[in-house]
């Protein structure tokens, strides 16, 4: 028992399975294993943007006039968040491969505290949607949306986006078709084209699937913070930060795209 | 004479799937095929971050300028750079093995193929798509 406490964890936990020859092959066929994978999850979220693409292509007034209903800041503000939880998911690796226990145990706090942090944001987000209505499909609250315009027109004639705004009524105008319908309500008329649920239905769709690739990825950073501490990982034994690493960093580089995508519409 | 029984022994194919040209063979490496870990250094890990940050930024102010149609491709032009960024230091694939690179650019290109396939499609209902309409919904 004395040896066995003697010897570091990790390197009784690093057995090589019998079915490779040397760890440098077992390593190398984790990771095309997990890199097979992430072509999977690249693939599965093309098909989405697929949908997107079309879309916007048809009807580009719904994009343009849904896109402001969106918070730019925290779209913005959780991306700098994920980019974060990126390096230093990026850094637990280092020290993994480097041995260095402590450090890698913080890391991956951070990493998994961003994650939190994300998802906190989304969860504002996604609940100031569903308060007014901004949903998929039936669901969308059209009646309200001329109130929210009305309570939100004062704050968007002094705001910086009042620009974008104006251009955006000014492309409506230049579409000159029946999607523009003008909403007469209190003094403000404002142009609101139709089937905006459209928009929210797509935003839903693609923010929902990469929420749940971040909750599997905290799920992950978990577990490793969990054999971080118990100190399993070392320098002979970085596979599963490594993988766990990669996963973390493509959910990362989905956000990369689906940010300008659905909030910086112009 | 009869050929010995060489069936106790590791496959040949192992060496010929395991890489690339130099670095093939997992039995020849130093090390005996050992891990040999590749610490991304610090300060390169900072820079990536730092650049991702400046690009972030800058395609938020780039929809306040206005480029028309371009702005979309704008925005997609930061977007892969930043990806790349993440993809190739972050994610480890400079250093890697040339396979895993190929898997993803090959991904990003099917991706590309299905979405310009599908646009091109659209292409054709263009002219019976009424702007603004979407039959069979109800407002």
């Amino acid at each position: 028992m004395a040896s066995a406490a003697a010897t570091p964890r990790y390197e009784g936990k690093h057995h090589l399975a019998h079915h490779f020859d040397t760890r440098r092959q077992q390593f190398d066929s984790h990771k095309l294993a997990m890199w097979l994978f992430l072509v999977t999850e690249v693939l599965m979220f093309g098909g989405l943007f697929c949908a997107y693409a079309i879309y916007r292509a048809s009807h580009p007034e719904i994009f343009l006039f849904a896109h402001t209903l969106l918070d730019k800041n925290l779209g913005a503000v959780n991306t700098i968040v994920l980019l974060f939880s990126s390096f230093t998911m990026a850094w637990a690796v280092r020290a993994a491969m480097l041995g260095e226990r402590r450090r890698l145990s913080a890391l991956l706090a951070i990493t998994l505290l961003c994650g939190f942090g994300f998802l906190g944001i989304k969860a504002f987000e996604y609940n100031h949607k569903w308060q007014h209505g901004f949903l998929w499909g039936q669901q969308f609250a059209y009646a309200e949306l001329p109130d929210y315009l009305a309570g939100h027109g004062a704050d968007a004639a002094t705001a910086p986006d009042s620009a974008a705004d104006a251009h955006a009524a000014a492309v409506m105008a230049e579409l000159d078709h029946a999607a523009a319908v003008t909403v007469a309500h209190g003094h403000d008329p404002a142009l609101i084209p139709r089937n905006v649920h459209i928009f929210f239905g797509i935003y839903f769709v693609m923010t929902g699937l990469h929420g749940i690739h971040v909750l599997a990825g905290m799920i992950v950073i978990g577990w490793l913070l969990r054999r971080s501490l118990r100190g399993d990982f070392g320098t002979r034994n970085y596979t599963a930060v490594d993988l766990g690493g990669l996963y973390w960093h493509l959910v990362d580089l989905i956000w990369i795209f689906l940010f300008p995508l659905l909030y910086l519409i112009h | 004479m009869p050929e010995p029984d060489r069936s106790h022994r590791p496959l040949p194919a192992n060496r010929a799937v395991c890489g690339t040209a130099d670095t093939d063979s997992v039995h020849d490496e130093p090390g005996g095929g050992d891990l040999h870990p590749h610490p991304v250094p610090l300060w390169m890990l900072g820079g990536v971050f730092a650049t991702l940050i400046v690009l972030t930024v800058l395609t938020v102010a780039a929809t306040y300028v206005d480029l028309g149609r371009l702005n979309v491709w704008v925005a997609l032009a930061i977007a892969a750079v930043k990806g790349m960024l993440v993809a190739e230091v972050f994610m480890h694939l400079r250093w890697d093995r040339p396979f895993h690179r190929i898997a993803l650019l090959a991904a990003v290109a099917f991706v590309a193929l299905f979405i310009g396939i599908a646009m091109l499609d659209r292409v054709t209902y263009l002219p019976d798509l009424i702007p603004g309409h979407a039959p069979g919904v109800q407002q």
